[in-house]
């Protein structure tokens, strides 16, 4: 009951150790009737079993569509997709909905952002979570009674037996996000996509949903996905960042890394306009000015120029390629922080100030 | 987690509220949600007090009810020496015009289908302040004040707006009366922090150039700190700890304020903070635990806890407690019981 991995083809597909999932030159495009939506742009990025990927950005960079893009949970019509993602030697993006739908689920799990809408409010919880388990490990009722039970314990929930027979009207918002999870692990996928998963939630529960979650990944040895724009977030739950910008990565670095020497101007901008507690009250904040770019026409050159105070010409002309700066450190700058460019106008910004 | 005690509150105050009680009946059941219970504050002209807890914490009740949206159950609300509660609907009206309100979502409290000129001028037309002239050379001014084009932007609806420019509209709603109070409720939870950022900011120019008082209630703790003069913090309808946000900050006294600063993800992967384990989430308001609101997650709490509520009493300068045993400032003296 408790061998999630009876199934013949999650052994197959499971590494134990190693690269788990590869996306290359993934793109989302969706043709609408203004024009085509460049939502998720060229973007390659790996996950080793056990990593913790942190995807970050403002509202409408892509993030959201990027990690339903990897798993495939995307409308038919009107969309244009193109690249491919590897999961376990498997290629995702050619495979068949049926394929597919064993994935989901089993394979791969998602945390959606608002636990109010993402449960159904006219089954009973414990009926929800025993459905993955019937359809993916064919489980007899009282089998998967037995471990939505276990699972429901597990993620913290007390008396999990009354639980089952409650509806999602009557649980907190906490103890739904909690139901969410336990139905997310239910069929231990290797792979938990979280997206803003705490966001609805407040500050003490936040902090133990996410611990949660870390305990889960490790206990489980699964490899997490945390979408977020929340950076405090990120830093205290990744081992590797993911910096969106317009359907683009514009920085990919281990966490301490990217926080000890961040390079992409928007990555610094963004950790510069979230207020402190270390600050003293009234601290003026920094702000980035205007507002991410309409997607269908985006800006030519880099996209970020038309609000970076470094941009010279030459970023609004020539897109600054995604290198390999220092040792798995990536970013797309033609300025970064620490050049030149960006002591000259960083003086000019604090005499100003 | 008494809000019990007045000891925190100053003469001269702009706005006084005293032992405020906010009930609402839970459908035909007979029970009542005790979303505010006898929680006393007060605001002095330009200062900004910052209101912080968790869901149902009574924080937006609070701030609603100095509106007398809807009025309180009982207790007082002085604001300039007149006691809102007994002016009736006529004086409450009128005194509304110099207590405003922002609210969370900045899109639902903009009418979809009337032009943004239309809804920042509307309380100058209730009001018949002007003339035609003067009330357009107005409504320009304002949202000149507040960042947006009055050219570009006075003809268009809201939904051609971001949610930032949403809130920025809604400010310059609340200013074009010029207020003295601004109640400001999660003005920017539901922004990007990179469009919050910009708000707070937005706040502080507009609170020095029009000589605004604000309340700012938020959960955000790192927010809070950045706009506030003095926080409030709420637990179940009471308030368990007022300071200034750097004696807050640096040495909180109340467990809970405790809980809820260890709680906040740290922006720096190198820090580690060690967290406070509390146990659940806040129990409900229609039967609060006896003693102490706060006593069932407590680290701290004692059978003292369980049966006495705690008053606020001052810890330091400026710095108030409602804890028998609180994390520093010495244990409160055995004294009089508070039913």
């Amino acid at each position: 009951m408790n061998d999630f991995r009876a199934n013949e083809t999650q052994t197959r597909l499971r590494p134990e150790s190693g690269e788990l999932l590869r996306i290359d030159d993934l793109y989302t495009h969706f043709s609408t009737a203004l024009g085509v939506v460049r939502a998720v742009d060229h973007v390659s990025f790996s996950l080793d079993r056990g990593e913790r990927l942190g995807i970050v950005g403002e509202s409408g960079c892509g993030k959201t569509i990027l990690s339903r893009s990897i798993m495939g949970l995307l409308p038919r019509r009107n969309v244009l997709r193109g690249g491919s993602v590897v999961f376990g030697g498997a290629e995702l993006t050619t495979m068949s909905l049926k394929d597919r739908r064993r994935i989901w689920g089993a394979e791969m799990a998602m945390i959606f952002q608002d636990p109010m809408t993402s449960l159904n409010p006219v089954i009973k919880i414990g009926k929800q979570l025993a459905e993955p388990l019937r359809v993916h490990l064919g489980m007899t009722k009282a089998d998967a009674r037995a471990t939505v039970l276990k699972l429901l314990q597990d993620v913290g929930i007390p008396e999990p037996d009354k639980r089952l027979d409650q509806y999602a009207h009557e649980l907190s918002g906490g103890m739904r996000q909690r139901v969410m999870i336990a139905m997310a692990l239910a069929c231990g996928p290797s792979v938990l996509f979280a997206d803003e998963p705490t966001t609805a939630l407040d500050v003490t529960v936040q902090a133990q949903i996410l611990d949660l979650i870390e305990r889960q990944r490790r206990e489980r040895n699964m490899s997490t996905i945390l979408v977020t724009h929340d950076l405090g977030v990120v830093a205290g739950h990744t081992d590797k960042i993911v910096v969106m910008y317009a359907g683009k990565i514009v920085e990919m670095a281990s966490t301490g890394s990217l926080f000890g020497a961040m390079k992409m101007p928007y990555t610094e901008a963004l950790f510069q306009s979230i207020p402190k507690l270390e600050q003293p009250a009234h601290t003026r904040l920094v702000t980035i000015g205007g507002r991410p770019p309409n997607l269908i026409h985006p800006p030519a050159g880099c996209r970020f120029s038309p609000r970076c105070p470094y941009a010279t010409d030459a970023c609004t002309t020539h897109e600054p390629p995604l290198v390999e700066a220092s040792p798995g450190h990536w970013f797309a700058c033609h300025h970064p922080v620490g050049s030149e460019r960006w002591h000259e106008v960083s003086v000019r910004r604090r005499e100003v100030a | 987690m008494a809000g019990t005690g007045d000891a925190h509150l100053r003469d001269e105050a702009l706005l006084s509220v005293r032992d405020l009680r906010v009930e609402f009946p839970v459908g035909r059941t007979g029970l009542t949600v005790q979303a505010v219970s006898g929680i006393s504050f007060d605001i002095l002209a330009g200062e900004t007090l910052g209101v912080v807890g968790e869901s149902g914490c009574g924080k937006s009740t609070t701030g609603r009810a100095i509106l007398q949206l809807p009025a309180p159950k009982s207790g007082s609300i002085s604001f300039r020496d007149q006691d809102l509660t007994r002016l009736g609907n006529d004086g409450v009206r009128t005194l509304r015009t110099s207590i405003q309100m922002i609210f969370q979502d900045p899109i639902s409290s903009l009418n979809p289908r009337r032009k943004v000129r239309d809804i920042v001028m509307e309380p100058l037309n209730i009001w018949k302040i002007g003339t035609k002239e003067e009330r357009l050379a107005r409504v320009n001014k304002v949202l000149e004040d507040v960042g947006i084009d009055p050219d570009i932007a006075a003809d268009r609806r809201p939904h051609q707006f971001s949610g930032g420019q949403c809130q920025r509209i809604s400010i310059a709603r609340a200013l074009v009366l010029n207020p003295s109070l601004i109640i400001c409720d999660e003005p920017v939870s539901a922004l990007d922090v990179s469009v919050q950022a910009q708000v707070l900011n937005l706040l502080e120019d507009l609170k020095r150039d029009y000589d605004l008082t604000l309340m700012f209630i938020a959960h955000d703790l790192a927010v809070v700190k950045n706009i506030s003069d003095r926080v409030a913090v709420m637990y179940l309808g009471k308030i368990c700890e007022v300071a200034s946000p750097d004696a807050l900050y640096s040495s909180p006294a109340h467990h809970y304020s405790n809980v809820l600063l260890r709680s906040i993800p740290v922006p720096d992967p190198t820090v580690v903070v060690e967290r406070v384990e509390v146990a659940g989430e806040p129990p409900s308001p229609v039967a609060p635990p006896a003693g102490c609101r706060f006593n069932p997650r407590c680290p701290a709490a004692t059978d003292r806890c369980r049966s006495e509520e705690p008053t606020l009493r001052e810890i330091g300068p400026g710095h108030f407690v409602a804890c028998h045993h609180p994390l520093h400032g010495g244990e409160a003296p055995v004294s009089v019981r508070v039913a």
